[in-house]
């Protein structure tokens, strides 16, 4: 496939990613052989309204996007004219709702994080219709999901339902946005969604990859507002101002591009991003497969004429959050790296066990009941042990969505890639091999959602071939492999699963 | 007091006052408290500024203890920190190099390497973090024999790896100095055949080295046909130090 767009120049070889994260907005500049060329980030603010509430600006988001991009190119001395092709990944699950003449948000974007939704989503638990959200879906009914933010937008914003059905506002998740935005905006703006994208939104039907009916009507949502959903490899449209022509060739959520940018292209491959929580996800395929351990399933990826490849994915609440935790709550460590020399002065945890079941307890346990613990404690115990079970916690909890994801696949994992922060500590890196039993393994790119978002979009516009030339750019940098004794292994996890117990049931 | 140093007194009093009033006083309210002229205490200021015992804010120009300061007590760069600041450069220079890149530091006294990525071939390899190594007989560790006063060269025979180990002590000092010289170290065959590496310091605050970074590998990739290591991958080298080196400063200040 060649690029579309007459003057783009015929040696045009470079990529754009664009990152649109939860604190900041990046963009990136990836050669064809996907190294980093150039890259520039802007932070947007949060807001926090009231407790349990987040919010961004959409516009100031779009805004600091309008200067990233010149400025990244300016820093390569590429010219617009050379970018092949521009690829987004984004934060999901992020709510926006804007006005289709004005380009304006009509209300501040509400962010994945966002719990306002929950008392509304267990009035629908309580009328028994989680199975059928799920059934459709695959997603329970947790705030996490785009849905009840839309709705509450349009219940709490006087005329927004009816200016919807009249067709004059707009919704999406931020790749939505930016793709409308840099594709002209009001006078020629594409509104369109992502595959993936929409698999978070809990109004798309799993299987057919539709909008449906069933869910718009439960969450009274008029269709007239909705994006079109398109394949994640595909072509959104042109760029109208920054880029002028390049065509936007993909678009994944964040996880999703990260597993796309770890060039897990097989069933049974398996990435997890250590960052101040964790995510698994593993390709399973073209099957979607459901799960009856607190998994969920979603969309991996899918390209042009293509059956969709689906993942599993497992998050872990509280990961690089609990050594945050441990230097600024408790103070045991001046940094976060340094947790790793306090854990390396003892041999192991000393009987410790700590779960960080800080807001409850995510996948595969979804307990929002539970709160944290720490178990096992003797006058033994030293702040190094503490260090070590602040580390483990990270590496049982991995164990258990591994454990979940290989019962409800049938894939056992063969290697785990990981990326994000927390793979500079070696620590714990060697003690998710150890608990996982398998190699982890860490690649030379550190920036796998832009690389992601760039592979996507140079696979769609031909800059690469196809999946092998991706994964021959993919060199490892580390690789852990399990060392530890297998019964001692054991032994601990069964402390793990029995200290797990003792958070159930706190709140009550 | 015979042989006191009058600056030092001063910075002293500048140091205690501040610390007494945490970011309440400027320029005039400490030459007033000092009793000294404004000329002569903005100098003092700026000078413990700039070595990051205090800190100014932009705004009202008022006075704090900076970061320097109450890290001296402790501070020694935890090598932990150091590869944490070190993952994106170590990742780069690996790129750029096509070689495996290698930090070292001195941990309990023992030259160690504290971060290592592979060479980007997906050939088998094996971690070496945690590992200590030989002083006399790696860039690495020469580079940390150059720098670090703490870390003396023994006399006495050196512990041989291959026939181009550098076993006498005088002949590693003399090496040692023109590593000093030319800011960089190399080794060639000197730990173990057919591999060569080449290594330079990593600075902290003050200039002082923190350890040292390292490209290594085949010694036809690492070096030319005379067995001189090839000049740009001493620049991809020495670029990828000064990079780290900036970002270790301006991050701990």
């Amino acid at each position: 496939m060649t690029a579309p767009g007459g003057h783009r120049s015929r040696t045009a070889r470079y990529v754009l990613a664009v990152d649109q994260g939860t604190n900041s907005t990046r963009s990136i500049l990836f050669d064809s052989s996907g190294r980093l060329l150039a890259i520039r980030q802007h932070e947007h603010d949060q807001h926090f309204p009231q407790p349990g509430w987040v919010e961004h600006d959409a516009a100031e988001i779009w805004h600091n996007l309008q200067r990233l991009i010149p400025d990244t190119l300016d820093d390569a001395g590429v010219s617009a004219t050379d970018v092949a092709a521009v690829g987004i990944a984004n934060q999901r699950e992020t709510a926006v709702v804007w006005d289709r003449r004005t380009g304006q948000p009509v209300h501040p974007a509400i962010v994945w994080q966002d719990t306002r939704t929950a008392a509304y989503l267990e009035t629908l638990a309580q009328r028994g219709i989680a199975d059928e959200v799920r059934a459709c879906t695959g997603l329970p009914l947790a705030p996490y999901f785009t849905a009840s933010r839309l709705k509450w937008i349009l219940d709490n914003l006087p005329g927004a339902r009816a200016r919807a059905a009249r067709g004059e506002l707009l919704f999406g998740t931020m790749e939505t946005w930016l793709i409308w935005n840099l594709t002209g905006g009001p006078a020629t703006g594409v509104h369109v969604t992502d595959v993936t994208n929409a698999s978070r939104s809990m109004l798309m039907d799993i299987r057919t990859l539709r909008w449906d009916d069933a869910m718009l009507d439960l969450f009274d949502i008029p269709r007239a507002l909705l994006p079109e959903i398109r394949p994640s490899l595909h072509i959104f449209g042109e760029c109208v101002d920054l880029v002028p022509g390049a065509p936007i060739a993909a678009a994944l959520g964040d996880q999703q591009a990260a597993l796309f940018g770890q060039t897990c292209f097989d069933a049974g491959d398996a990435k997890c991003t250590y960052g101040t929580g964790a995510f698994v996800l593993l390709n399973t395929g073209t099957e979607l497969v459901t799960s009856s351990r607190g998994l969920i399933p979603t969309v991996a990826y899918q390209r042009d004429d293509e059956p969709a490849a689906y993942a599993l994915e497992g998050s872990i609440a509280v990961a690089g959050s609990l050594v945050q935790w441990l230097r600024d709550q408790v103070g045991l460590i001046r940094t976060a790296p340094e947790i790793e020399t306090l854990a390396r002065t003892v041999e192991d945890n000393g009987g410790c066990y700590i779960v960080p079941a800080f807001a409850g307890l995510f996948a595969p346990h979804w307990r929002s009941e539970a709160r944290g613990v720490f178990a096992g404690l003797t006058a033994y115990v030293t702040k190094g042990h503490i260090a070590r079970a602040v580390l483990e916690a990270t590496g049982w909890q991995t164990r258990e969505v591994i454990d979940a994801m290989n019962a409800d696949s049938g894939l056992p994992l063969r290697s785990l890639r990981v990326d994000g922060g927390m793979t500079s500590n070696h620590l714990l890196m060697q003690f998710v091999a150890d608990v996982l039993d398998c190699p982890v393994v860490r690649p030379l790119v550190a920036e796998t959602v832009s690389l992601g978002a760039a592979y996507a979009a140079g696979l769609t516009i031909g800059v690469w071939s196809d999946f092998g030339a991706l994964r021959r750019n993919w060199h490892r940098a580390a690789e852990w492999l399990p060392t530890i004794d297998a019964t001692r292994r054991d032994a601990e996890f069964a402390s793990w699963k029995v200290a797990v117990t003792r958070t159930f049931d706190w709140v009550q | 007091m015979p042989g006191a140093i009058q600056s030092i007194e001063r910075a002293a009093a500048l140091l205690q006052l501040v610390a007494e009033h945490p970011g309440e006083l400027g320029l005039g309210e400490l030459a007033d408290g000092v009793g000294l002229a404004k000329a002569t205490t903005h100098g003092l200021l700026r000078t413990l500024r700039d070595v990051g015992f205090l800190t100014q804010d932009s705004g009202s120009g008022r006075y704090s203890i900076g970061t320097g300061l109450r890290q001296l007590a402790d501070s020694r760069l935890d090598p932990h920190d150091l590869r944490s600041y070190a993952m994106n450069w170590a990742d780069s220079l690996a790129v750029r190099s096509g070689e495996a890149v290698r930090i070292a530091a001195v941990v309990d006294r023992v030259p160690t390497i504290v971060h290592h990525v592979f060479r980007p071939d997906d050939s088998h390899q094996v971690l070496d973090t945690g590992l200590p190594i030989p002083g006399h007989a790696t860039a690495l560790g020469k580079v940390l024999l150059a720098w670090t006063v703490a870390l003396p060269v023994r006399p006495g025979p050196l512990d041989r790896f291959t026939q181009h180990t550098i076993t006498s002590s005088r002949v590693l000092a003399r090496e040692l100095v023109e590593v000093r010289r030319q800011g960089w170290a190399a080794e060639v065959e000197e730990q173990t055949v057919n591999e060569a590496a080449v290594a330079a310091p990593i600075r902290g605050a003050i200039n002082r080295v923190v350890g040292a970074i390292s490209l290594g590998g085949a010694v036809d990739q690492v070096c030319d046909s005379r067995g001189a290591p090839r000049p740009h991958l001493i620049e991809q080298l020495l670029d990828a130090a000064h990079s780290l080196s900036r970002d270790l400063v301006t991050a701990r200040r």
